[in-house]
């Protein structure tokens, strides 16, 4: 009993703990989920599946159980942000117990009634557990925000290598709760017309109503609401893999009041898609985006010359190739920052490039056409996020020398092909014809799937070594008890 | 070594994306028995329309069975050719169209009266040819729906025949009947209830040319050469009210230029093929995947 305590223990209340099960959850959910769809639709995957878990599926109800599935998965990913968060920054003891628990009861509720809800028959006591797994979530959200405080003196700081003002106010900590705090605003412009819409049972996808010119507010909200709510995703895990690699310096300076300033005003614009301002609200996010984007680009720019510095400290005058083997020796450290970068050429180059040529070139193609751009565009977005956490994931590991380079290697390489082929066939249009199409799609999809499917078995490689690890008295869980991520900080 | 071979794989999966599609490749010919000329008629009343099964109503018309095959249009090309109604423009058929009111609503563009595309003749697959006299139909193609024919194409047809395109009320009863279905045969697909991508018909080779469209009718509970179909007509007895290919439908909208598909194509998943499933595109569009039927 005291083993199994322990484990307990370890499990849900250490920080590498919670993000360990929080991971394992969304590693089952994808393996089965992704089977439904997609290739594995066509080769009869999807039926096997369903009758092996006994599911439920009407063929009516997809837009609702899609939603569900989003949710579901998505508020695993908000909850491993939270408990970095909590393990990075400092913070009340209490706070830090109380944000952790309650959000881990409530994305462990949301998941599983959910998804019991969803694909399983429409038990309706599922379903109301489910939203108390969303309000338990909110609810940790606020406490979230009062634990970031930033004007709380006990966090202000000295150290002039950080960003903060002439009286110590702290502009990281400002970002974090700024942050944190439009997040939590953000979930209420789904939660309303999720109500709303939900009273009716009247669920749909915001990608099969983008084209139409007049929408009403409770669409404009939804639409807003997963923007918004992905692109915060985005800026706290920049933040977070700032914080984790210890970004300071002059670049901190001036990044920090850009991620404040771009997350403010972001939101005001898409919050903005509700008001009679609607129209201009399209400038205010990319007037809002733009400093987001420029800080995290700052972020790129002090991690790639500190690698480059750190590599290359032992060479009195190193050469290109000196640098660039020093910029790639470690993985893991570089690859969050390297899968930002290439998120401009798989999402925000693709999002601007559709902007621009939308009227001439992507609204002349079906609508369909255009939902296969806003749906790849949006799920490359989210599985660049996912990958980052797992590079940093790696780390909190302890993964070292060869292990370190495949598992870093392994999850940059093969999410890149992935997420490339991906952008291929969103665009795809551009240079085949419907009709000639097949074997281009053919080759696109092999590599989506070989990228995808070996990162997931990579995944389950490392969940099937931490759950042996359990079993282990002495395992690697002994040493993740009590350690925090805040000592694993790059000094 | 192992990078060699890797590299080998490598381009050898890219070469075989970037392979030529023989879009003219044989193709089994099966006669459904399905009369593409027959009509039938709709009852005025309330239906449930659309994914949320608002009640609307219609009055009665009549509508046709099938999409409009490449026989039936390449008949009325000759007809209206003759007739000054369409004209050769290079490569391409056109016609004369009033042209919509203009609003100024953003993305909204100028649908103007004047002569608009009908169908490209110079387009790969398409499946009319035109030796500058007589419009022809490409062998094993005639009972297959009419093509890569656009919003102005199928349009011109409908009218030409005293008939008019569905609205998409109109279409979503003609499909459903008085019922929630969500698709014309009842609550799920099977693969033999419609062609739609990858369903394994007869007439698809993923490997290669990738769907291709199935007679119209095909899907009529008969056996075709060892492959047997699940009847799937709509309550009306409608066919192909799913898959296949997408069906313009006639509404103009406020505002909007934008002109909407129903039913799903044989580039689709399953998922397209629910009834209230809605698709648009400008005018101008086509596609080997779209078609249309008339409704009067």
């Amino acid at each position: 009993m005291p083993a199994l305590k322990t484990r307990f223990n370890y499990l849900f209340n250490s920080t590498k703990g919670l993000i360990l099960v929080a991971i394992a959850m969304i590693g089952i959910v994808t393996a089965i989920w992704g089977m439904l769809s997609g290739p594995m639709a066509e080769m009869g995957v999807r039926e096997v599946v369903i009758k092996l878990f006994g599911m439920d599926i009407v063929q009516a109800e997809r837009e609702g159980r899609i939603i569900i599935l989003y949710h579901s998965i998505a508020m695993a990913i908000v909850a491993i942000e939270t408990y970095m968060v909590t393990g990075l920054l400092k913070m009340k003891a209490f706070f830090k117990t109380a944000i952790n628990a309650i959000i881990t009861v409530g994305y462990i509720l949301t998941m599983i009634f959910g998804m019991g809800f969803a694909y399983f028959g429409h038990n309706w006591a599922f379903h109301g557990v489910y939203i108390f797994g969303l309000s338990l979530i909110f609810f940790a959200g606020v406490l979230l925000c009062i634990a970031l405080y930033p004007w709380n003196k006990e966090y202000y700081v000295t150290d002039n290598e950080y960003a903060h003002t002439k009286s110590g106010f702290d502009l990281e900590r400002a970002a974090f709760f700024a942050t944190a705090v439009t997040t939590v605003l953000s979930a209420l412009f789904g939660a309303v017309p999720g109500s709303f819409f939900g009273n009716g049972f009247e669920a749909f996808l915001a990608e099969n109503v983008i084209r139409l010119p007049e929408k009403t507010t409770m669409e404009y909200s939804v639409i807003g609401h997963l923007h918004i709510m992905l692109a915060l995703i985005g800026i706290m895990i920049t933040l977070i893999i700032g914080r984790w690699l210890n970004f300071k310096g002059i670049l901190h300076k001036v990044a920090m009041p850009l991620m404040i300033l771009g997350t403010i005003v972001l939101n005001l614009g898409v919050w903005g898609v509700v008001t009679p301002l609607e129209p201009i609200a399209h400038m205010v996010i990319y007037v809002g985006a733009t400093p987001s984007m420029f800080a995290a680009l700052l972020l790129l720019i002090w991690d790639w010359n500190k690698l480059i510095k750190d590599g290359t400290a032992h060479i009195q005058k190193p050469n290109l190739g000196h640098k660039l083997s020093a910029l790639v020796r470690d993985p893991l450290k570089f690859g969050p920052t390297w899968q930002m970068l290439f998120m401009n050429f798989t999402t925000s180059g693709i999002g601007i490039f559709m902007a621009i040529k939308l009227d001439e070139v992507f609204r002349v193609w079906p609508a369909r056409e255009e939902r296969i751009e806003l749906t790849g565009h949006w799920h490359v977005l989210s599985a660049i996020i996912a990958t980052i956490i797992l590079l940093y994931f790696g780390d909190m590991n302890g993964f070292k020398g060869k292990l370190r380079q495949w598992y870093g290697w392994s999850i940059i390489i093969l999410s890149d092909i992935a997420f490339g082929a991906v952008t291929v066939f969103e665009m795809k249009r551009l240079f085949v014809t419907e009709a000639e199409q097949q074997p281009l799609v053919n080759g696109l999809m092999y590599a989506i799937d070989f990228g995808l499917g070996m990162l997931l078995v990579i995944l389950a490689i490392l969940l099937v070594y931490r759950l042996t690890d359990l079993f282990k008295n002495k395992g690697r869980w002994t040493e993740e008890l009590d350690h925090e991520l805040a000592q694993e900080v790059n000094q | 070594m192992k990078r060699i071979f890797l590299t080998l794989c490598l381009c050898a999966a890219l070469l075989a994306s970037c392979s030529p599609v023989d879009l003219n490749a044989p193709m089994p010919t099966f006669d459904t028995g399905v009369d593409s000329n027959a009509w039938v008629q709709i009852p005025a009343g309330e239906f449930h329309f659309g994914q949320h099964e608002d009640i609307e109503s219609t009055e009665a018309y009549e509508i046709m069975i099938t999409d409009v095959t490449t026989a039936q249009y390449a008949d009325f090309l000759n007809m209206a050719l003759v007739d000054g109604y369409v004209k050769v423009d290079g490569d391409k058929i056109v016609g004369f169209y009033p042209g919509d009111e203009f609003r100024g609503v953003k993305h909204e563009e100028k649908i103007e009266a004047g002569d608009w595309l009908f169908i490209p003749l110079n387009d790969p697959s398409q499946r009319i040819k035109f030796d500058g006299k007589i419009f022809t139909v490409q062998a094993g193609y005639e009972n297959h729906p009419m093509t890569n024919v656009t919003w102005f194409g199928a349009w011109g047809y409908c009218e030409y025949n005293d008939s008019r395109l569905p609205t998409e009320i109109e279409w979503e009863k003609a499909g459903r009947g008085e019922d929630e279905r969500p698709f014309p045969w009842g609550e799920e697909i099977l693969r033999e209830n419609a062609n739609y991508y990858s369903s394994r018909d007869p007439f698809e080779d993923m490997s290669s040319f990738g769907s291709r469209t199935s007679p119209v009718g095909f899907y009529n509970g008969q056996m075709y050469d060892g492959y047997q179909t699940v009847d799937s007509a709509s309550p009306y007895g409608l066919y192909d009210m799913a898959g296949n290919v997408w069906q313009w439908t006639g509404d103009v909208y406020e505002g909007m230029h934008y002109r909407f598909m129903r039913g799903g194509s044989k580039d689709t998943y399953d998922m397209d093929l629910r009834l209230w499933v809605r698709n648009n595109a400008t005018p101008t569009y086509f596609s080997p995947g779209v078609g249309f039927r008339c409704a009067r």
